[in-house]
């Protein structure tokens, strides 16, 4: 059967594409965020994961609000990324892995996850810039199977429903009758708003409780509504949901890898970590 | 719902009906023939995603606070602000009246938060 390996976190602005092309991962700006990702890249090399799964959610690149799908989930053998609107380069296709892609399908289906399938989909920085974060090189080894969260039109699904999500994908992995390692990745987050009067809300006592309560007390960010969790991590913050889904999907104890936080990179409380299956 | 956190409008089924046309349009600004399009020719661009009144006269002052009250998501926003060259930043300040400088040192305030909830906010 396929083995979970981990899950990685991390958010993922777009102008941290901007700052890989132009090289400025040294400048004192960008240090303290890119300067988190070396450790957990040794760690990569060292377990060397053949796919990731990765949970993100779209901004308006694949999906508009003619079609909104709660939860989609790529079965492509490529994923390509696409010019989306304001000029950072974009970057060359992801391979998938159509075989997984289904299986996770038809399990969450079997587990009345009523699924959005998509034989075609363009991924946006969500989903490029935090792959290119944890494999820097030109040819990314993983191949890929994106799975999207809606977090642009309420209704949004709960945290306990993505939790859920997350925890039957996992299911879905480990009886998925393959040699391969799996990391589960999940992007986004944490405290921002970037709309209306609060933009610029940032929470930090809320994120680093988060980013704590995922290493040995997952379930914890599942007692708030969505409406609890603007009002605590902003609009955009929501995204924590990627966070929540990733930790679910990794089944038992996890040891901590590596974690890093800073603010702000844009308007954003940047978090990352990477946890390491103990079962 | 809508309104009870400050400063915050949920783009829920009522901005989402009202603001279809204009988030429409933004999402257009995906592809670079759209955005030249509209840089030409603004008003006709406009015109073609049928802009209600209300959304044609914030996109033509550059209103953010507007385009949000007229339906906007900031998803598809961010396009146009790319158009106009803006960053988050200048959306930032733009939203809550200060210069980009202060937005940007308040942002840097933040790390002043203190690092853990109080005992009563971190729940069960």
């Amino acid at each position: 059967m396929a083995k979970i390996v981990g899950g990685l976190t991390t958010s993922h602005v777009p102008a941290i594409g901007s700052a890989i092309a132009k090289g400025m991962q040294q400048e004192p700006y960008w240090k303290p965020f890119f300067d988190g990702f070396p450790p957990v890249r040794a760690w990569l090399d060292d377990i060397k994961p053949d796919i990731a799964v990765v949970f993100y959610n779209d901004h308006g690149l694949n999906f508009f609000l003619d079609k909104m799908p709660t939860f989609a989930v790529g079965a492509a053998p490529e994923y390509r990324n696409a010019d989306e609107g304001w000029g950072i380069p974009t970057l060359p296709p992801f391979k998938g892995d159509p075989e997984l892609s289904w299986h996770i399908i038809n399990h969450l289906v079997d587990r009345e996850f009523d699924v959005t399938t998509c034989q075609e989909m363009l991924v946006d920085h969500a989903f490029t810039l935090p792959l290119k974060l944890f494999w820097p090189q030109d040819d990314c080894p993983v191949h890929t199977v994106p799975i999207c969260i809606n977090t642009v039109q309420f209704p949004l699904p709960s945290a306990r429903r993505c939790y859920a999500l997350g925890k039957a994908v996992g299911e879905a992995i480990a009886s998925w009758n393959s040699d391969k390692k799996v990391v589960v990745l999940g992007t986004g987050g944490l405290s921002h708003q970037l709309d209306g009067e609060r933009a610029g809300f940032i929470n930090k006592p809320f994120d680093l409780k988060f980013m704590d309560s995922l290493i040995d007390d997952p379930q914890w960010a599942t007692q708030f509504s969505i409406h609890e969790l603007v009002e605590k991590t902003g609009t955009q913050g929501v995204e924590l949901l990627m966070w929540l889904a990733t930790r679910a999907a990794v089944p038992g104890a996890v040891r901590k890898v590596h974690t890093n936080y800073h603010i702000p990179i844009s308007n954003t409380a940047a978090g990352m970590m990477a946890l390491e299956a103990q079962d | 719902m809508n309104q009870t956190i400050p400063g915050t409008i949920l783009f829920d089924g009522v901005q989402a009906r009202k603001g279809y046309a204009l988030n429409k349009m933004c999402f257009s600004f995906n592809s670079a023939d759209a955005r030249d399009e509209f840089r030409r020719d603004e008003a006709a661009y406009i015109r073609k995603y049928g802009l209600n009144e209300e959304q044609a006269a914030a996109v033509r002052d550059r209103d953010v606070l507007g385009l949000l009250a007229a339906g906007g998501n900031v998803y598809y926003l961010a396009k146009f602000a790319g158009i106009l060259g803006l960053d988050v930043q200048d959306l930032g300040a733009a939203q809550t009246g200060m210069s980009k400088e202060a937005f940007k040192s308040r942002l840097i305030a933040q790390n002043k938060q203190p690092s853990t909830l109080p005992a009563a906010a971190t729940g069960g």
